[in-house]
Order: structure tokens, then sequence, then C-alpha cells
């Protein structure tokens, strides 16, 4: 009898994954819906949102239903076996490199790494906060520039970043012109292009001996080894640029940067490129960690996090994120550069892999790079093929009559060349390239001496011995003769087991996820679950060089397309674009859609931006580099965006009105019922309406930003769809369109992605950081619709539990329908400046002793906390946190009362380490069990912050970003 | 918190103050702006010669949370600044209204001074906020 099934034994053989992400069991589900007074989880989503937007999303039969674990596994694992695996010797700013398995296993593959947050809150930080100032002083050694910044997003738009610079400090009104080496990267070209044009900047591409140099040009591009592989002495471009008053700027390779004199010795202005070849895997195109490096004089200028050296309370040395005040968060729409999430996980990944192999290991692996390369022009040369440039790196270029031939013959020993000309088909091709890299073996090139004799119907001959030293290899290229990397972290963990330990005692002194929540409002910490991280490292995702033939990418083209289609799904938008690869990339990429649009439809006047001025900082940066005016909205004194206002400013601007920019829910939380009002004034005077998605966490399945009003929105990967936060990065922001904005989807000039009529590209890579899709994919494959739905809802229900149990001792700034907050809520913590002195620092400070990581702090209101708990968190931590909150509260009480002292209380001195509460010496007003253990539960488990509070102040007067060499201190 | 304000001192809505000294007006920021600003980190001032016109931002104020243009209150050529500043921003905050000057500016016209709030207006105006 076929009936006859076991009861209680579910049908398929795995548990299925949503209740592995979701934190509250049904039964504490069930216990927060009562003290809310809600019957049901629907009940409760009915009184949060508003009716008009809560969406009934129709049938979905391209959203799969909810699977396990090992299920989407599998069908990912089959669709990455669609990826071909050749080996690439395309160059072209991408490598082969080996990532050493220590750095995988315990760097990339930790969560206590992998899950950490931006380090805003240093004293809790200081392990990632280490690994980025020895990333700072790596970049700052390799390039002879005293200032590097803990990264950026690739480097292309680090070129960018490097004109917008350049840009700002000359400003000469007059001069407009940007002059790049038409041996520049072509990707790079094109993401200047990109950004150049909303800034009235005009880009110029030449030969740099034939650069038309007049008092118009405010800034220079060198591409050193260029494209082709050329090297070449910059010097007397370098000298003519200064004496117009212009800035130079190099993009650099850092494996040729271990052999080369450092370019700052050349008197270049500022030195970017990308980290991949530093153990990062290709991946398709990302993530890697760019760089940039400048002089002292534009420290101020630099964009991007800045980890600096300060002290702490105790008089130890400390890191911290220093000049914050560049950033777009301070100075918004007066930021030149709206970077906000970089690289940071993978700039880590690059340091280790530098600690890893010390500056001699690098050495070595540079020179094998580059006698490879020497032996293959001897072994071109006797074949009779023509070499096209007299000294290069690692890359050869020939120019042939069987170029056709010689990739056919490749292909079929599993290589892919570099087609000449670049973008080129086979068929058409007529030359070929090849560049080495650090997995390059004997055998590999006896392969290619095969393949090349092969294609002139010669037989495999051996070649004559050669002079394979240095300066032989490098004719006329000064190389790098002072000792470099001499700081104890590059020559003290050579074995595996003292670098274990190194990362270990670096990472227990970072808090992250796996110590407990990370309440922060609008960056959505849930679970980055194992499984979802698992496919990142197999090989037929992380190996692909970005620029493979198509037939070799039909896996990330499926992926590609599912994510496509899914994010569409849900935001109820037609076209979707993976390219950007950070929050503030989708914003710009969706603002130069919105653009042009209205170019496409004759309306180039329109270039005002309205903006609430609660929005996060990068919105009013964004919009300033897309070229436009940025005209701030007031908020109404519920927080909500002020609707006479707006209509006032629509009326005001009508002509020129080019967007609206919102975040719904509101960046305070909550769900502005008017939200398809403001739409409509906006429509109604011919603008667009861009949505910032960093809160699609209380949307997800519930409600669609296409449905309500929105014409575009950009996601948070990294917030809502679980790929982990990395210490900063690495994110990836999609933009999401409607169908009258689809042909403008960014495109990319060495692929087929975009519209028909596309915006230039926003990323050095057609798909961004393709590397990192499947932490997403798996996340929507295994949760289906409904477990997105039910995600959404239950992060709702956690922040109202929180604000409910919280409000009568922090109360709850703004509240939506019903008096109920979206998926974050704000506590109010003015009052207690006045009354007791305290500042919400010291509240942040202090948490860190109850073992938390503060919520948002002063964001979007001065003086708040604003928490989010995400659907993750069990009863058991949202209750730690309230209980923690409230004895927090006690403590201030304490102080008002006078029972406790205006500066010498727990608040003021948090957060307290494991040496101060120890020391012989203890003088305080309180006791040491109420510094380390305010709560009894705290003797279970108890995370200690490795230094006490840091001198902001003094490392900002103070700047120390980078390690100074051994000589420095032998020398004083 | 209770602010002094020095009775001769003339003060601009955006917190700049000036004062005249024989025929020399002195320029910098008021206690009350340096409270509000926190832990100063830097300053950047205009160069000796610099002509200044009034309303117009003459340099920025930088604190580890927050940085702020500084409007000239008056029309005129900046004939000294105040290098101890640029140097240590400390000064500035620690003695706004004295040691922490930050610039002496020729006026092309004295009354402008007449336009700015005296310091009792002021100080009724901070103490409401």
């Amino acid at each position: 009898m076929l009936e006859n099934k076991l009861k209680g034994v579910s049908s398929s053989n795995s548990s299925k994954f949503l209740s592995r992400h979701i934190g509250l069991s049904s039964k504490d589900q069930d216990y927060l819906l009562k003290v809310l007074g809600y019957s049901d989880l629907q009940d409760f989503i009915a009184s949060v949102v508003p009716p008009d937007i809560l969406d009934p999303f129709p049938p979905m039969d391209s959203l799969l239903e909810e699977c396990s674990e090992s299920e989407a596994l599998e069908n990912l694992h089959s669709i990455g076996n669609e990826n071909l695996l050749r080996r690439s010797l395309i160059g072209l700013g991408y490598y082969g490199t080996e990532t050493p398995a220590v750095i995988q296993r315990n760097i990339l593959e930790d969560p206590a790494w992998y899950t950490a947050y931006t380090p805003y809150q240093a004293e809790i930080s200081q392990g990632r906060l280490e690994a980025l100032f020895n990333f700072q002083t790596l970049i700052s050694e390799l390039t002879g520039l005293p200032i590097a910044n803990a990264s950026l997003l690739d480097e292309a738009t680090a070129a960018a970043e490097a004109m917008a610079l350049s840009f700002s400090v000359v400003k000469k009104p007059h001069a407009t012109r940007f002059l790049v080496d038409e041996d520049v990267l072509p990707q790079t070209l094109s993401v200047l292009q990109t950004r150049a044009e909303p800034l009235g900047i005009c880009v110029e591409v030449e030969a740099p001996n034939t650069f038309q140099f007049d008092d118009e040009v405010f800034g220079v591009l060198l591409q050193l080894p260029g494209s082709s592989g050329k090297l070449w002495d910059p010097s007397n471009c370098i000298l003519k640029s200064h004496a117009v008053g212009a800035l130079v700027t190099t993009a650099i390779d850092p494996l040729a940067q271990v052999l080369l004199a450092p370019v700052g010795e050349l008197s270049v202005d500022i030195a970017i490129g990308s980290m991949q070849r530093f153990g990062v895997p290709m991946g398709f195109g990302g993530p890697h960690a760019a760089f940039f490096a400048t002089r002292e004089a534009f420290k101020r200028q630099m964009p991007g996090r800045i980890v600096g050296q300060s002290v702490d309370a105790e008089g130890n040395t400390a890191l911290r994120l220093a000049l914050q005040t560049r950033e777009q968060h301070i100075r918004r729409d007066k930021a030149t550069s709206n970077i906000c999430t970089a690289q940071v996980l993978l700039a880590v990944i690059s340091s280790f892999y530098a600690v890893y192999h010390g500056p001699h290991g690098l050495k070595q692996i540079a020179h094998r790079v580059i006698y490879f390369r020497a032996k293959l022009e001897q072994c071109l040369v006797q074949l009779g093929y023509k070499l096209s440039a007299k000294v290069c790196f690692d890359t050869v270029e020939v120019l042939c009559d069987n170029a056709t031939k010689v990739h056919k013959l490749a292909a079929l020993k599993g290589f892919n060349f570099r087609v000449l000309p670049i973008g080129s088909s086979v068929e058409d091709a007529t030359g070929f390239g090849i560049a080495f890299d650090e997995l390059t073996t004997e055998n590999e090139f006896d392969k290619i001496h095969e393949i090349l004799a092969k294609s002139i119907e010669q037989s495999y001959q051996k070649l004559p011995a050669f002079d394979s030293k240095l300066e032989s290899l490098f004719p006329g290229i000064p190389l790098r003769k002072k000792p470099w990397l001499q700081q104890g972290v590059f020559h003290g963990h050579q074995s595996e087991t003292e670098l274990i330990r190194y990362m270990k005692r670096l990472s227990t002194k970072d808090f992250t996820l796996v110590n407990g929540m990370i309440p922060l409002g609008s960056c959505t910490m849930k679970l980055n679950a194992s499984a979802e991280l698992l496919p990142i490292s197999w090989k037929q995702f992380s190996s692909l060089h970005p620029f493979v033939p198509q037939q070799q990418s039909l896996g990330y083209q499926k992926l590609v397309s599912d994510l496509e289609t899914w994010l569409a799904f849900l935001t109820g938008f037609a076209g979707v674009s993976l390219q950007p690869n950070a929050g503030s990339q989708g914003e710009f990429a969706g603002l130069l859609i919105i653009r042009a649009w209205h170019k496409y439809r004759g309306e180039m006047d329109r270039n005002v931006c309205l903006i609430p001025t609660s929005a996060h900082g990068t919105n009013p940066a964004s919009a300033v580099m897309a070229g436009f005016k940025v005209v701030a909205i007031q908020c109404d004194l519920e927080g909500n965006v002020d609707l006479n206002d707006l209509e006032k400013k629509a009326v005001e601007y009508s002509s020129r009105l080019a967007a609206l920019m919102i975040t719904y829910p509101s960046t305070h939380g909550v769900f502005e019922s008017k939200v398809r009002d403001a739409c409509e004034i906006v429509h109604n005077h011919g603008g667009q309406v861009y949505l910032d998605g960093a809160n699609l966490n209380a949307q997800v399945g519930l409600c669609r930003p296409g449905k309500y009003g929105a014409d575009v929105c950009h996601l948070n990967l990294h917030k809502t769809f679980c790929i982990p936060h990395g210490g900063g990065g690495p994110g990836i922001g999609p933009v999401a369109v409607a169908s009258h904005l689809c042909p403008f989807l960014p495109g990319h000039p060495l692929s087929h992605c975009g519209g028909n009529q596309a915006i230039g590209p926003v990323s050095a890579a057609p798909f961004g950081s393709a590397g990192i899709l499947p932490i997403s994919w798996m996340y929507l494959r295994m949760m289906g619709v409904e477990g997105l739905r039910q995600a959404s809802s239950i992060a709702m229900l956690s922040a109202n539990y929180i604000a409910h149990r919280l409000n009568p001792f922090y109360p709850v700034l703004f509240k939506g329908l019903n008096g109920l907050v979206g998926h974050e809520c704000i506590l109010d913590l003015r009052s207690m400046k006045r009354k007791a002195g305290i500042d919400v620092e010291d509240i942040a400070k202090r948490l860190m002793d109850y073992g938390f990581h503060a919520p948002t702090v002063s964001w979007p209101v001065a003086g708040t906390l604003m928490v989010e708990p995400t659907e993750s968190e069990s009863l058991g931590e949202l209750d730690r946190f309230c209980d923690a909150m409230i004895s927090i509260r006690q403590e201030i009480e304490a102080i008002e009362l006078n029972r406790s002292d205006l500066k010498d209380n727990p608040l003021k001195q948090a957060p307290h380490t494991l040496s101060t509460v120890t020391a012989d010496n203890w003088e305080r007003s309180y006791s040491r069990t109420q510094a380390a253990f305010p709560l009894p539960n705290l003797r279970q488990n108890k995370y200690w912050p490795a230094v006490s509070r840091i001198d902001n102040a003094f490392g900002d007067r103070n700047l120390v970003c980078s390690c100074a060499p051994l000589e420095d201190w032998l020398d004083n | 918190m209770d602010f002094n304000f020095p009775a001769n001192f003339r003060f601009a809505d955006s917190h700049e103050y000036a004062v005249l000294e024989d025929d020399c007006v002195r320029i910098g920021i008021s206690a009350f702006a340096v409270d509000q600003l926190g832990d100063i980190v830097f300053v950047d001032l205009p160069e000796v010669g610099t002509a200044l016109t009034r309303g117009s931002s003459f340099g920025s104020v930088e604190s580890v949370k927050a940085v702020e243009d500084m409007f000239s209150p008056l029309t005129g050529e900046v004939v000294e600044r105040n290098e101890s500043v640029l140097a240590s921003p400390e000064a500035l905050q620690n003695n706004p209204h004295e040691g922490g000057w930050l610039l002496r500016v020729k006026p092309n016209d004295a009354s402008q001074l007449n336009d700015l709030m005296d310091s009792e207006t002021y100080s009724s105006k901070v103490a409401a906020t």
C-alpha cells in the first residue's frame, strides 16, 4: 500500500534550511506575537506594512520551493560543472595565483574573519585592523608612497578615484583634460569614461610620448607595465606633467613592483592597482582588493578607509579608522568619493600572502615569472615570430598571420591565450599574447613551446641557454635596490604553526557573529551560512578568468541568469545588473541610468536630485558623482519625508527634476504610509524614483519597490542576501530597473552584458564580484519565496520585540502604523546626555563589556542607537541584549541620582580590558565585578576587548598609517 | 554649559566672531562652535594676501566626527593667519577667543561688523539651542 508512510519522517533525506537560518523557534515566535498582542505572523505583518504596499506575490514557479542544503549544493555543483576549467594566460589584470592553503582555511573560510563588520568599534576590532595595517604597510613598501588606504573596489574604479582626486586638488576652472596612456587596461579606460562624463572631464587616450601638455590638463594616468606588458621610463612624462601642474597617477602591477624601483621614487603623485595576484583567485572577475597610495600632501583627499595608529586610555598602542571626515558618511554631497564598503577580506588575504611569502618568497615568484617571459621571447625569436615590445614584465604580445591557428592549437591543449586585437574573436585574430603568472611551470612552458612550434609546423627544438639574471631580463629599467618589507610581521611567521597562531591571535581580538549579535541598524548582520559559503572555493567558480571565451563560462551565465531573474521578481522590476560591486556603486549606476534615460528623451536639463536629510551619506555622494545637483528634502517631526517640502521642491525644480532618492522603509526604520504619494509627486514632475534598497530585509517577499512607485533600486547582497560583511567588503550592489530603463543597464567592452543602449561599465569586471554570487544563489535557492517572506516577517517581529522591551527605558524615536517599527528601531538616548553627561559613545563602549557589538551609533539621528537584530537571532540572544541595555540604563540612573560619579563610572571608563580589571591597583569608585561582569551570565561567556577606549583625536592629529621599516627604528 | 563671550566681540549666525583691534579685524570661531565640534583635529586656512568676501567660505575646521566650512563675517584681505593653530589644532579648541584666533583681516568697510550680533544677543541665541 503506497499510503504507508512512517509518521513524523520527512520525505527527503535532509532537513530544510529555513529553520537553520531563522533564529526563533515556532514556540518563540508565538511567544513574541503574544507579547506584542498579535494572533499570528500574518496578522502582525498586516499591521506593520501599509495595506496599499503589502503585495500579494503572484504564484512563482521560477523561484523554486525551499530545499535542503545538500540539494542546493548538488544543484549548484551541476551548474558549476558547465564552467570549463582551462589554463588562461590572458592577463589584462587577472592572473593565476596560488592561495596558500593556510590562508584559505584560516581566513577566507573562517567565520571569525568573514562575519566581521567594518571596524568602526575599534576596541573590538584590533585583529582585522592590524591585518589591514599590514596591508597598508605592504602597499607603502611596494609603491614607495607613504599614505595608503585599506582597499578600494577594483583597479578601474581606483583609477577613477585617482582622476577625481586629481580633479579636485588641481581645481582650475578650465582644467578638464585627463590624459590616459593608450596601453591602459581596456576595462579601466571604459570605467574612466563612465565616471568622467558626468563631471565634465574630457578623457584623452594617447601614447604618453605624444601627450599634449598645457594648463588644461589636470591629471595623467600611466599603466606600468602596460596592458601589452611593456615597461618604459616615465620620468620625462612625469616632469612635463608636473610642469603644467597636473598630477601623475600610475596604475601598477604589485608583482612587478616586487622587482622594480618603487614608483614613489619617480615622483608620481598616486599609485593604484589590484592585489588579485597576491593570493586571491580570479573568480570570473572578483572580488579583489584594489589599492591606492599617495603622497602626504593628499592624505585628506584620499578616498576609502584608512587604518591609523593611536593610543588607548591606558597608553597602549591601538588601531582605528582614521580621518573619517574624508568619507561620505560625514561629507555627504561634499565627499569626493561615494565609497563605503570596500574589499577588506581580500585585502586581509593579500596582506597574509605577503606575510606568508615574505620579501624573499615574493621576489622568487616574480623572478620566475619573468624568467619564463624571457624564455618565451627566446622561443618566439627562434621560431621566427616578431615580438612587439622591447622590454616587458610578464606578458609577450605577437602579431602574426597564423594567429587563428595558434589560438586553436592552444585551445586543444587547454590554454586560453590573449586574442589580439583585444575583444576580437579567434577567427578575426591578428595576433596573440601570453601572460605568465605564479602558476607557470617548466612543464607548462614546454607545452606552450610545442604549441608554438606546431603552429609553424616545426618540430620542438631545445632552446639555447640564456642569462636569467634579473638585470639582464630588464635592460634599462631601474630595479629595486634597497631592502624592503623589513617589518617583523613579514619575517616572523614563516612556519605554518607560527602563522596559524598569529592569525588566531588576531581573530580572537575581534567581536564577530561567532561571538554574539551585531544589531547594527541598516547593516542586516544575519546568518552567513556555511552551505552558502562552501561553493566559492570550488575551482569551477574560483578559477575562471573574466575574459574567457563565452562557451567556457556557461555555468556562470546560468548563475547570473538565475539571480537576475529571482532578484527582478522579488523587487517587482524587469531587469537587473549584477555588475556594481557595492551598494554605493549600485546607486551610482542607477542614477546614471536615470540620467541616460532623460538624455534619451531629450531632457538633458534635468539635473536636480532630491534627497531626504535622513538619507545614507552615499546617496548625496553618488548623486554628485552622477552629475546631479543635490537638493535636500526635510523630514517631519515623525521622521518621515515631509511631503509638503517634497511637493514644494518638486514644483520649484519641476523642469529640472531628474530624480528622488528614497530609502524604504525609511532610514528611521518606518514603513512610511505615504510612499506612493511621494513617488507620484515626482512622476508628475517628470522625475524618476530611485529606491535605496539597504532596508530590503523588511520587504523581501512582502512588498516590491517596482509595484509601489520606484523606477530603479539597488540591493545589497552583503546585507539582505547573506554575503558576509568581511570586515568591510566584499559586497555586491546590483541595480534593478523597470522595463523602460532596461536598455540602459551597464555594459562592458569585453562582454555581452547590459542593455542595447547601455551606459558604460561601473566595475572592472562585467559581472563585478562574480566569485561570490554563489553565496546569494544558495540563500535564495534554499529559502524559496515562502522562506524569504518568513525571514522578513521574523526580522520585523524581533525588532518590535526589542522596541517593546526597551521602550520603557529608552524611548523608541519613530514608529509607524499601529505604533510598530519595521526591521529596525531607533532608541533615543539624548536625555541621558543632559541628565547624566552620558554620550551614545559611552553606551556603545559599555556594551562591549556586556559582550555586544553596539548598534548603529548616531545615525541617522545624532544621539541615538539604531537596532536591527535580523531574523537569525534567537530569543535568548534578543533577551540578553535587552537585559544588557536595561542594566546599562540602571547604571546611567545611578549617575543621574548622584550615586555614581560623573566621570569615574563604568560607562565613561568603558571598555574594560582583562589587563585593567586584573591589575594590582584598582582605585575606581565601582568594583572590578561591576566593570567586567555586570551581569552574572557573563561569567560563563566573556568576550574581552583587546584595548581600552581609544583616543580618536590623537589618532587624527598624528596620522600613522603604516609600520615604519626596521631601519628607521635602528636609525633612531 | 556656560560660555563666556567677550563683550567687545561680534558674532555671525554661523558662529564665527569678529573683533576690531586697531585697524584690523581678528576673526575666529566661537567657544560654542568649538564645543559642538568636539575634539578638533585639523584647520584649513587661506594664505596671507587672500581676498575674503562676506558670507563666503574661507576654510574649514575638522573634528573627529564632523567637518564644517567657516564663513567670512566681512569683506577684506587676509594680513595674518595663526600658524600655531595650523600646527596644533588643540590651540583652537583650548582657547578659541584668544590664543586660538584664526585670521587677521584688513577690512574694506569696518562698519560691516555692526551687522553682526553683539555678545549678549549671541549668548541668548546659543542658550536657546
